[in-house]
């Protein structure tokens, strides 16, 4: 089967700030691929570019071995591609089943005129999207919080919503950018289990600080540092790999630096 | 969930989205007959003002509230569809039916609109609240300058066409009275308003309105979900714009005058504070304010003049305590009056104990929300937290 997502040669430049350099990636189908560097790394640039909030200054992105010219990012739903954000985004005066309606959009037909009427059509449309988004909270075990808004749930809560609003599209591929940030470790466990669980149905490409949650989720992981792909491969290679020791531990032999594994200010040329 | 011994038709008006909304609006026409054939002509005048007041509210509510798009030029969009009825009555003899001198009238707003909405989209908060505000302020000037034709300062009459026979037949039939040309004028304006309302509360309980207030809320993760912001935005102004062109026929033919005097800065400002008064993004709301735009400052006058003040004293004195009434609802119920009691209601669902979830813990036993994410930076003045907060649990 043909790889779900390629990224090739991607280069992105902020101003004078080279965010990524010929960066390359693949997600393959049914496959787990974790996105890791140190901060400032460019995993959230690469994750931008992957949703055509950024477009590239060179390089290509290919979806399902097409070239995606210019992807917008309402066009992502369409093609098979959900995405959830680190800072949630959630819809705050609408309430959790709605919220999970809007990211079912993709599946319904009725148009303009058919809600204005509010012809048989809408109000089946309606009850459809309704039983997903019912569906999908169930799924994660969140329907009880239907009927609420996201301000007033906890925050580990909210963030099984927006997954939930993520997965009721029944997307392809899922980007999930930091899902472990704000979570306690019973959280991890199960995150780590749903994620797995997500395999049979779609690819998931997930960019995260969490080392013991990259390593028991992903097939394999790209690992980037100052904005170039340092390593890729299984977790096993890329823990017993040089340059993500050197990257991630400090390397003796470059001057490039204070070398602590999250030091914020590694590097003024590279951009997060 | 409704039990299954439930007929299959009221299975269909539970879940027909129309079904709902029209028997709320068949409720609504008992009132407004039972109300209109109950009070004077002058009150009837009254309720035919507070209708087409109401209409353009819907539309602005639905703009402001479900979109979160301000604009102040409502009053010229309502000059619009007001000219347009004008021009199409322009005598009694006038060949132009009034059904379809109103659906004109909502057609040529409805243009004017999306041409507007699509500059609108573009702009976002004081912005677009500028573009709007000189569009209020330029629309009156083109009846002065294409004096010839739209009557300049003087403005244009508005001839209603006669009553016809079976509308007459059919009120003294259902009612036993004759049909004033008053109440007559006030039937057309709230039946209008009932079918505006409808329709909208339709789009607001669909597909198109969630997607206005995902456009609202969150615009990234509303991208995200597939849907375009233009014309998310665009759609929501056009929609807008043609309640506003209904409204402004309405008042054509309510005051039989489309003059530039009508249509000042005031009028689009005295919607925005209807809106506000109700309730953003409630039609409900949209009706309260307008009742309290037409009959606030006559009662206010009328208490005035009873308490042995002088007629000038008690006139001055409606502005006064409109202007209180606007600043308590604002401090005291910062979600409009109809909004204010649904989140009241809101609290009480939120207080039933709801049933624990597994793997979940369940929100009463946690004191504080961990993550350092957890302050998603809920915008500045933002009064609609439904604050069904963990507080209010009792188990």
């Amino acid at each position: 089967m043909p790889d779900l997502l390629t990224l090739d040669g991607v280069t992105v430049t902020f101003g004078g700030l080279t965010a990524l350099r010929d960066v390359a990636l693949r997600v393959g189908p049914h496959e787990v691929l974790g996105v890791i560097g140190p901060n400032g790394a460019g995993k959230t640039t690469l994750f931008n570019v992957a949703c055509g909030f950024v477009v590239p200054d060179r390089g290509q992105v290919s979806w399902e071995g097409r070239t995606l010219a210019k992807v917008r990012p309402h066009d992502l739903a369409g093609l098979g591609l959900a995405r959830t954000m680190q800072g949630l985004g959630l819809f705050d005066r609408v309430t959790v089943l709605e919220n999970v309606m809007v990211g079912a959009d993709r599946h319904a037909r009725a148009g303009f005129l058919a809600s204005l009427l509010g012809l048989g059509r809408a109000s089946r449309d309606e009850r459809a999207l309704r039983e997903r988004a019912r569906a999908a909270l169930a799924d994660l075990g969140v329907e009880a919080y239907a009927d609420r808004y996201p301000p007033s749930l906890p925050y580990p809560v909210r963030k099984r919503v927006a997954l939930a609003r993520a997965l009721v599209a029944e997307p392809r591929l899922l980007l999930l950018d930091e899902p472990a940030s704000g979570l306690s470790a019973d959280d991890l466990d199960e995150l780590a289990a749903l994620v797995r669980g997500l395999t049979d149905r779609m690819s998931v490409m997930l960019v995260e600080h969490h080392m013991d949650l990259v390593m028991s989720v992903c097939d394999r992981i790209t690992v980037l540092d100052f904005g170039r792909v340092i390593a890729d491969g299984t977790p096993a290679q890329v823990r017993e790999d040089p340059a993500v020791l050197a990257a991630y531990l400090g390397d003796t032999v470059a001057a490039t630096g204070p070398a602590s594994p999250d030091g914020p200010d590694r590097d003024p040329g590279t951009v997060a | 969930m409704p039990a299954p011994t439930r007929t299959a038709a009221l299975t269909w008006w539970r879940h027909s989205l129309l079904g709902r909304h029209l028997l709320v609006a068949a409720l609504g026409l008992l009132v407004v007959v039972a109300v209109l054939e109950s009070v004077s002509d002058f009150r009837n005048v009254q309720l035919a003002s507070m209708a087409y007041l109401g209409i353009a509210a819907g539309g602005l509510t639905v703009l402001t509230g479900l979109n979160g798009q301000l604009s102040l030029g409502h009053g010229a969009l309502m000059a619009v569809g007001a000219y347009t009825t004008a021009l199409c009555l322009p005598g009694p003899d006038a060949v132009v039916p009034l059904p379809v001198a109103v659906l004109a009238s909502v057609l040529v707003t409805l243009l004017v609109g999306a041409l507007v909405g699509v500059a609108a989209a573009r702009l976002h908060g004081p912005y677009l609240a500028g573009a709007t505000l000189a569009l209020a302020v330029a629309v009156p000037g083109l009846a002065l300058f294409f004096e010839e034709r739209l009557g300049g300062e003087q403005g244009l009459r508005v001839a209603l066409p006669e009553i016809p026979a079976w509308v007459l037949d059919l009120a003294f039939f259902v009612t036993g009275q004759e049909l004033t040309r008053s109440r007559y004028v006030a039937y057309l304006g709230w039946l209008t308003l009932l079918v505006t309302f409808v329709l909208l509360a339709n789009l607001s309980r669909s597909r198109v309105g969630r997607r206005w207030r995902a456009v609202r809320d969150g615009e990234v993760a509303a991208e995200l979900a597939g849907i375009r912001l233009g014309q998310a935005r665009v759609s929501a102004f056009v929609v807008s714009a043609a309640a506003a062109g209904a409204a402004g026929a309405m008042m054509a033919i309510s005051v039989r005058l489309a003059a530039p005097s009508g249509f000042t800065l005031t009028l689009s400002l005295t919607l925005l504070t209807a809106v506000v008064l109700g309730g953003l993004g409630s039609l409900a709301g949209a009706l309260v304010g307008a009742a309290l735009l037409t009959f606030l400052p006559q009662l206010v006058t009328r208490i005035g003049t009873d308490a042995g003040l002088s007629d000038i004293q008690a006139a001055e004195l409606s502005p006064l305590v409109y202007g209180l009434v606007m600043v308590l609802v604002v401090l005291l119920a910062p979600a409009g009056l109809v909004g204010t009691l649904r989140l009241a209601l809101l609290r009480r669902r939120a207080r039933r104990p709801a049933s624990p979830v597994a793997g979940i813990p369940d929100p009463r036993h946690i004191p504080d929300s961990p993550g350092p994410s957890d302050s998603p930076g809920r915008p500045a003045g933002q009064t609609h937290d439904p604050a069904t907060t963990s507080k209010g649990h009792t188990s």
